[in-house]
């Protein structure tokens, strides 16, 4: 089983501090979402998680080998990372892309092996982008990059999945089939941390949620304990209301707080 | 793409630089027969086979001691360009970026002038690419650091902080040559070294630059697949098992390697490094494996069909080589520059 533990981390760029204090851990058949309004330090926890960012205090440890003394192909083949946006401006086809996943796992001279193909094509056929294979990546929509980020992501057959606003870009059908891929990857396996807006999916998807604020976590739990009233109008200033959809999920609506002047409260 | 379409353009490419090649020799001021081009270098090469006798000894002149050396300059130093190109556009994520462009080809011209103007050069012929390498590795690391925020190299930043470098350099230049050298004849030579050229290159040209341009171009394909994952960003590189800083730090020296080498023995030579690897992409695609190898042989063969061009385009004298590929590779910058603002504006 595989656990990816962070410790009492804190990021300080600048002279500006971005995270504090945040500790919590993520095993194999478990999803975390982590929220929180914008700038309160989602994207740079996942940073973290992934070994990209130093941390300035505390540690991120994979199975109690702290990240920073592992060799990043060591740390590829173990921990995912799939960046909200990544730059294309070179006309590579979606398979050179989703193939580049296989990185770690070839020598530099090697060619892609039948491993690495199968891989390929079988995260291709996850993420729905088997039919995009020969087009070029600089000629696809906001949402089709997005998938071939996360197939990319999946080639890389890595037991630790980050996943950093992964339904953003994706319109209502593809970003329920990501939400249910990501399910699935954790039900045969995988650890997933997703940051996320979406308040919403994280009930579809979440075992645990880590709700931050200003670099701090608020509260870390089960959707029903965290995402409470009290806890979404600290960090987002909002009321919330909580109805049952017809599946059963939760769903949350949203109103802004308001005083008696009229005057919106943030 | 499959493997025999890429070995198929490869041979392609191979054939067509030995043809460049042979042109390159045969034609000149004095036009010889490609059979007497190909007996001189057979002879040459394998004495014992193909005994000398039969080809006049002027043609053994023009050929083995003039036009082999300067075609051999030419390759190589088409080649390295190409491929310094190649793996700066990698580097900056920004296909526009090559090394005249953005000032690296003024610090190793800068690099070449303190060894001319010293007299390191005449003393010792291995300080002049010694010198173009370092000046060309300086002005590489402080445009990459002015230049780039965040992993990425705007275009606007790069093609400025590589003006202002690029002028501050050459003014660098010519103040070394209008102060250190009271020989006008000596300064004559360097500044029309300056303008780029493959006059009177001699096999003391090819050893000086040919190791560190296949040194530089070797390691280029060794890093290819790192170059791919660079060009999509520092930080998608690293999360899929880049060494992102190692990479680069190696990757830069090379781009300096080249550049400074091909500058050491060609002076500037502009866009090659721009017009090969844009035309290369086009046909090949952008994976960096293919691309390395492909750019060099093309690249090999540019240069020795604009030298071909600067040689006979205005008889008997030479028009100089750097304005050769200036005019074709400047119109093609303009071109690309205009149509990347079109892609931004549309977006």
């Amino acid at each position: 089983m595989n656990s990816l533990e962070i410790t009492g981390i804190a990021v300080v760029r600048s002279g500006r501090e971005i995270l504090n204090g945040i500790s919590f851990d993520v095993t194999t058949n478990s999803t975390v979402a982590v929220v929180g309004p914008n700038g309160s330090g989602k994207s740079t926890l996942l940073r973290c998680m992934a070994g990209l960012w130093p941390v300035t205090g505390g540690a991120v440890t994979l199975n109690q080998t702290p990240l920073p003394s592992m060799h990043r192909t060591e740390l590829a083949r173990a921990i995912t990372y799939v960046p909200q946006e990544t730059r294309l401006d070179f006309s590579f086809t979606v398979r050179d892309v989703v193939l580049m996943g296989r990185y770690a796992h070839r020598g530099r001279f090697e060619r892609s092996k039948r491993d690495d193909v199968d891989a390929a094509d079988e995260a291709m056929g996850r993420a729905d982008v088997t039919h995009l294979a020969d087009r070029l990546v600089t000629n696809l929509s906001g949402g089709e990059r997005q998938r071939v980020l996360i197939a990319r992501g999946l080639a890389t057959r890595a037991s630790i999945l980050l996943l950093d606003e992964p339904t953003a870009n994706l319109d209502v059908d593809h970003a329920l089939d990501i939400l249910e891929l990501m399910r699935t990857l954790a039900r045969e396996g995988h650890a997933i941390v997703v940051a996320t807006h979406d308040l919403n999916a994280v009930y579809r998807v979440a075992d645990r949620v880590a709700l931050l604020d200003s670099g701090r976590l608020v509260a870390i739990g089960s959707p029903d304990d965290v995402l409470t009233p009290q806890n979404l109008d600290r960090a987002f200033h909002v009321r919330a209301e909580t109805l049952i959809g017809t599946e059963g999920i939760p769903v949350l609506l949203f109103h802004r707080l308001e005083i008696s002047s009229g005057v919106h409260c943030r | 793409m499959a493997i025999h379409r890429e070995a198929s353009i490869c041979s392609l490419l191979l054939a067509v630089l030995l043809v460049c090649c042979i042109a390159g020799v045969s034609i000149g001021s004095t036009t010889l027969q490609w059979t007497t081009t190909m007996q001189v270098i057979a002879g040459k090469l394998l004495p014992f086979w193909f005994p000398l006798q039969s080809t006049a000894p002027a043609d053994q002149v023009i050929v083995w001691l003039i036009r082999v050396p300067r075609v051999i300059v030419a390759a190589f130093v088409g080649a390295g360009l190409a491929v310094a190109g190649v793996v700066m556009q990698g580097l900056f994520r920004n296909p526009l970026a090559e090394p005249n462009v953005i000032g690296v080809g003024s610090g190793a011209v800068l690099g070449a002038v303190i060894v001319f103007t010293t007299g390191l050069a005449v003393q010792f012929a291995v300080a002049l690419p010694i010198a173009a390498f370092c000046g060309a590795l300086l002005s590489l690391l402080v445009v990459y650091i002015v230049a780039t925020r965040g992993g990425a190299t705007p275009v606007a930043a790069l093609l400025l902080s590589g003006i202002a470098l690029a002028a501050l350099l050459s003014a660098l230049s010519s103040l070394l040559i209008s102060l250190s050298v009271v020989n006008w004849q000596v300064a004559q030579e360097i500044v029309f070294w300056m303008m780029g050229g493959l006059d009177a290159r001699s096999w003391t040209h090819v050893w000086l630059s040919a190791p560190f341009i296949v040194v530089g171009i070797v390691i280029s394909l060794v890093y290819a697949r790192d170059l791919d994952l660079l060009v999509q960003g520092e930080e998608a590189a690293a999360a899929l098992g880049v060494d992102v800083e190692a990479s680069k730090r190696i990757l830069i020296v090379v781009a300096a390697l080249l550049t400074g080498s091909c500058v050491a023995v060609a002076g500037v030579i502009g866009f090659v490094g721009l017009i090969v690897p844009h035309v290369i992409r086009l046909i090949i695609g952008p994976l960096h494996r293919r691309l390395v190898l492909t750019s060099a042989l093309a690249g090999a063969s540019f240069l020795i069909l604009c030298d071909l061009l600067a040689r006979t385009v205005h008889p008997p004298t030479e028009v100089r080589l750097g304005i050769i590929t200036a005019a074709c590779g400047a119109p093609f910058f303009l071109l690309l520059l205009v149509r990347k603002y079109r892609e931004v504006s549309q977006l």
